[in-house]
């Protein structure tokens, strides 16, 4: 089985961009990972692309092959959607396509376009993600269905809104370097509890925003790097996926996310890795709390053990193991196609040394991705690791 | 919009006569199922929904989407009943005080918004 490489990323600075079209937000992405790349247009052999609500944002379905069109390839287009975690899975079957030997090039990534939309349209295309019969019709919101799990876990572990603060806080500290974040906006604790509330516990500062915004990655083959001389010391070495429920009520616990462990247990055995051989993550923290699960259900913490991480300074860019140096879907932003991929091309960036806030995690050998979907009825995980 | 098993299910409950699915390891789970969500049984019996529960978690939502806009604040909350779990707006109480532990009954009421009828945990 071929070793998997990323050759090129791409990203749009994520942010709000009414009047940009989607596929205008991939083209700049895609585009910009070929150029880093090196690999010519006709190398292509497949595009895997993550959407999730372009259908309802844009009345555009059907967008993989007009993707391929605006990055003018003619190959093979498909789009893949699990909620929050599309660009994850595409990633994913990317990486499954080139290990099988079938393809060498192929291009993975997602696009999203919500802000054209107004807070309460995009807030009801964000809620399909829940259970139509079960949820959505309750009232759930996806703030909603995440202070579900906050207050069930607070009354299971402990726990409270100021240690959530402190993951926010950590996070837009993170962001403010990053040219390609949404926010350059150091926040403090006591914003973040004065913030307004959406949905108790959770705050609108406990929230990531609506955003703008896209991702691309060219993956190769060693074999392809080898005979083309590429410049590509980051390679994908474990994948993996797990689902479960979607509706919370039909879950045993609604404090962790198995989902999580699940996609955790089968990259980590994938790449022959554990939790402690990672330096560095980035984790889908949709909310403070998403955080604080993903932590736990990747083995990074015992269940109930994480809450206190940010405010403890364990997981700041200073600390033993950094979290969403990017800035996290929190203050990088989540255009929620697009945000799997975008966590690959930060953590590609982060090992290779050219990222902003490389200078925090300079040792670093492994890092590891965590893309959500819905309330983590879905997750994808993906262990990276730098020749150095 | 017309969904059949769902449908059915919200009118018995409005009715008094709520029920669940229940499979031969004892997981509860709501209509429509051909099999259990958990083990996977095609063995499903339908069994009478308790008839009060208790409130496992809630959310206060002061921003809601477009068809809760009339209803904003309001608590949506899962409640145990037995075997099975259910989520609803949580009425009969300010949502400011709804609690953990909260005994509720269940009941269909209207959305105000929409008009269409939805699960209500109603505050004993």
């Amino acid at each position: 089985m071929t070793g998997v490489r990323v050759a090129g990323v791409g990203l749009t600075q994520f942010g709000r961009y009414p009047e940009r079209t989607g596929r205008d937000l991939f083209a700049e992405a895609a585009l910009a990972a070929r150029e880093e790349s090196g690999i010519p247009g006709d190398d292509i052999e497949e595009i895997n692309y993550g959407n999730f609500m372009g259908a309802l944002a844009e009345r555009q379905g059907h967008q993989a092959p007009l993707m391929a069109e605006m990055v003018g390839v003619d190959c093979p287009a498909t789009r893949y959607e699990e909620a929050c975690a599309s660009a994850g899975v595409a990633v994913r079957e990317a990486v499954r396509s080139v290990r099988s030997g079938e393809n060498d090039v192929v291009l993975a990534g997602g696009c999203e376009r919500m802000t054209n939309l107004s807070t309460a349209a995009v807030t009801e295309g964000l809620a399909t993600a829940a259970d139509e019969l079960y949820e959505i019709r309750a009232g759930i919101t996806f703030p909603g269905a995440y202070a579900l799990m906050a207050r069930a876990y607070f009354e299971r572990f402990g726990g409270d809104r100021e240690d959530l603060a402190h993951v926010a806080v950590k996070n837009h500290d993170n962001a403010l370097p990053n040219e390609y974040a949404q926010f350059h906006r150091a926040i403090t604790v006591d914003e973040v509890l004065d913030a307004p509330m959406v949905s108790d516990p959770v705050g609108l500062l406990d929230a990531c925003p609506v955003t703008d915004g896209a991702s691309a990655l060219l993956l190769v083959s060693d074999e392809y790097a080898k005979a083309h001389g590429l410049d590509a010391p980051v390679s994908i070495t474990g994948t993996g996926q797990g689902g479960d429920n979607l509706a919370l009520q039909d879950r045993e616990d609604l404090a962790v996310t198995p989902a999580t462990e699940r996609a955790a247990s089968e990259a980590y055995e994938d790449a022959g890795r554990d939790p402690g051989d990672v330096d560095v993550v980035e984790v889908h923290d949709c909310f403070t709390i998403a955080e604080v699960l993903a932590l736990e259900g990747l083995g990074f913490y015992d269940a109930g053990e994480a809450v206190g991480a940010a405010r403890r300074g364990e997981t700041t860019a200073e600390g033993e193991r950094s979290v969403n140096l990017s800035g996290g879907l929190k203050a990088k932003g989540h255009p929620v196609g697009a945000t799997g991929g975008s966590q690959i091309a930060e953590m590609t960036r982060l090992l290779r040394g050219d990222h902003p806030n490389s200078d925090h995690v300079a040792d670093a050998t492994v890092g590891l991705t965590h893309n959500a979907g819905g309330t983590v009825a879905s997750a994808v995980v993906h262990v990276l690791e730098v020749d150095r | 919009m017309t969904d059949a098993g769902h449908d059915e299910w919200l009118d018995a409950v409005g009715d008094g006569d709520g029920y669940y699915l229940r499979c031969p390891a004892g997981h509860g789970s709501l209509p429509p199922r051909r099999v259990c969500p958990h083990c996977g049984s095609p063995d499903l019996d339908r069994r009478e929904l308790p008839a009060t529960g208790t409130v496992k978690t809630f959310t206060v939502c002061y921003v809601g989407g477009p068809d809760f806009e009339d209803e904003e604040p309001y608590a949506t909350a899962i409640a145990d009943f037995g075997d099975v779990r259910l989520t609803g707006v949580v009425r009969g109480v300010d949502p400011e005080d709804v609690s953990v532990g909260q005994v509720v009954e269940p009941a269909v009421g209207t959305n105000c918004t929409t008009g269409d009828h939805l699960l209500v945990l109603r505050s004993r």
